[in-house]
């Protein structure tokens, strides 16, 4: 078991991973995929701008790139609504997902949001549906698949684009069921008890990592991400590379295979003696 | 349809102090007698408002006499971050089985539904609201690799505040192993049918509840990915009345039907009988 952070040592990961100049997906875009070509639409009636897709090369590998955008400006920040998605945004992820299906194209998705979008029209439009198959594609997708949290990975939002082969994390980046904020109003009342919920969640990268819940984290510059942009999205990159190479080795049944293995692994729990 | 629709006007007088026989429906205030709603599988019998079952009364209501199973109880609760809060998460756990007579929120059984071999799992409520954490992932797990080993149709009685926030990530990781254990019934060709009651809500509702190949609703049953407050808080939008009801979860094409508990074993049988004969690979 990690030693858990302190409140304040937990509070300061959580806000590094929300800073407002930490590298978005469309940086990463810009610093490392110059012949990115965006795809839009989910096909279905609409095009979800808090997540960015398409298609780019990553040193040797053709990919699909998939991403949350929270954006930047408060205009663009609430064209995209702060990174969270709504339906429509995760029927393109699956869109997306099945045309590097495909085209036997690996897939790349880079988590940061807040969470799904918690709107009426969302929830009207099937959001719940929307993220649990994005998760059954993701989980059955017969190309190699790639995640980094890079910012915030908020619960089911995340998660709809991050049951990936490989799940790797930002040093200073966070991943939890509920935000702190959530996780201290339900259980003090009280959302200025955010600090110690972050602490009780484990929601850091090593923590994460050390529980077997990750599989890599990804050092970032020193003061965090936003510091030094170039030198992180470089190094993301870098892992990613990394990462395909390997997962390209194994043939597509053996990738399913494995993949679903380490999904249905998941959990701790005891088995209890017969009486 | 609209048979559980009351006509009742509900009566004014204060409702009779706790310890006076029988008790009154929360909803057409009418008095029921003393074992009446257990009787009538937890539906007011005068105005249809559908109360939680505790599961095990829901596994003896669908399946037949005889026929039942249960499978994967040994599998027990850890506290994987040593999670505290204002109490520590073993203590709400030992409570929680005080309170329920469970072991945990999943109960699994196998058994059959009019003749048709099926692998059958219940969320209950009153186990820390029915939330998702390891141990509800691997019953379920364990239930449907039951299934597909013993061409088995899969049906879950889902009914959740949502994922365990007590057991953090790990909690999160159970939407996506329970995706992929419903994965394991759909390759046998089998059919994967889920029953959504009051409240099916956040990760729950976001993964096993809504990838099934029928999902049935009970009658004014509130399904939801973000919890009311968090919409009003976030949007500030109004929501209106009947918001992410059964019912209007059917106008807006989330579910297949809204069943009434009572016809509920029969509209399962029927279901199985179109589907459960064996897909593609049978």
């Amino acid at each position: 078991m990690p030693e858990r952070l302190t409140p304040e040592a937990a509070w300061q990961v959580v806000q590094l991973a929300r800073h407002q100049d930490r590298p978005q997906t469309l940086d990463y875009v810009a610093e490392a995929l110059p012949d990115f070509l965006e795809l839009a639409g989910d096909r279905l009636h609409a095009d979800d701008k808090a997540v960015v897709g398409g298609l780019a090369t990553l040193g040797r590998h053709r990919i699909v790139l998939i991403g949350h955008q929270k954006g930047r400006t408060l205009a663009e920040r609430q064209e995209r609504r702060f990174g969270m998605a709504c339906p429509e945004g995760y029927r393109k992820g699956i869109r997306l997902a099945r045309l590097g299906e495909k085209f036997g194209l690996p897939v790349v998705t880079l988590v940061d949001t807040p969470g799904a979008y918690p709107g009426k029209d969302a929830e009207e439009g099937g959001q719940a549906g929307a993220i649990a198959r994005s998760i059954e594609t993701f989980v059955n997708l017969r190309v190699p698949t790639v995640t980094v949290i890079i910012g915030e990975g908020g619960s089911g939002g995340a998660l709809a684009l991050a049951a990936a082969d490989r799940v790797l994390m930002l040093e200073n980046s966070i991943y939890s069921v509920i935000s702190p904020e959530g996780c201290a109003a339900l259980v003090w009342r009280n959302a200025e008890e955010a600090p110690r919920a972050a602490a009780a969640l484990r929601l850091a990268a090593p923590d994460l990592l050390e529980l077997g819940l990750i599989d890599g984290v990804v050092p970032e510059p020193p003061g965090g991400a936003h510091t030094d942009p170039r030198t992180t999205v470089k190094r993301v990159m870098r892992e990613v590379e990394l990462a395909l190479s390997e997962l390209k080795r194994l043939d597509s049944s053996e990738l399913l295979a494995r993949r679903r293995a380490k999904y249905l692994a998941m959990g701790r729990y005891a088995i209890a003696s017969p009486r | 349809m609209a048979k559980y629709v009351t006509m009742r006007i509900p009566r004014r007088e204060p409702p009779p102090p706790a310890e006076a026989e029988g008790e009154r429906c929360k909803k057409c205030a009418s008095l029921l007698a003393e074992g009446e709603l257990a009787g009538s599988l937890w539906v007011c019998p005068h105005c249809g408002y559908h109360y939680p079952m505790p599961s095990a009364e829901r596994v003896a209501s669908l399946a037949d006499k005889g026929t039942v199973t249960f499978i994967a109880e040994e599998v027990r609760p850890l506290d994987p971050l040593e999670f505290v809060d204002t109490r520590p998460y073993p203590e709400r756990l030992s409570e929680a089985v005080r309170e329920t007579g469970l072991s945990e929120a999943f109960l699994a059984a196998l058994c059959q539904i009019d003749g048709h071999p099926v692998a059958l799992g219940v969320l209950d409520f009153k186990f820390l609201g029915g939330s998702m954490g390891s141990v509800v992932g691997e019953r379920f797990a364990r239930l449907a690799a039951a299934a597909a080993e013993q061409r088995r149709s899969m049906v879950v009685v889902a009914g959740s505040g949502g994922a365990r926030m007590q057991e953090g990530l790990f909690s999160l990781m159970q939407m996506a192993k329970t995706v992929a254990a419903v994965q394991l019934v759909a390759e046998a060709g089998l059919p994967y049918i889920t029953v959504l009651t009051h409240p099916t809500t956040g990760g729950v509702f976001a993964s096993f509840a809504t990838v099934a190949d029928i999902i049935i609703a009970e009658p004014g049953a509130v399904m939801s990915f973000a919890g009311p407050r968090v919409i009003e808080q976030t949007t500030r939008e109004k929501l209106p009345p009947g918001f992410g009801s059964s019912e209007s979860q059917l106008v807006h094409g989330q579910v297949d039907m809204v069943v009434d508990r009572r016809e509920l074993r029969d509209r399962l049988a029927r279901c199985l009988y179109f589907l459960g004969g064996g897909g593609i690979s049978a």
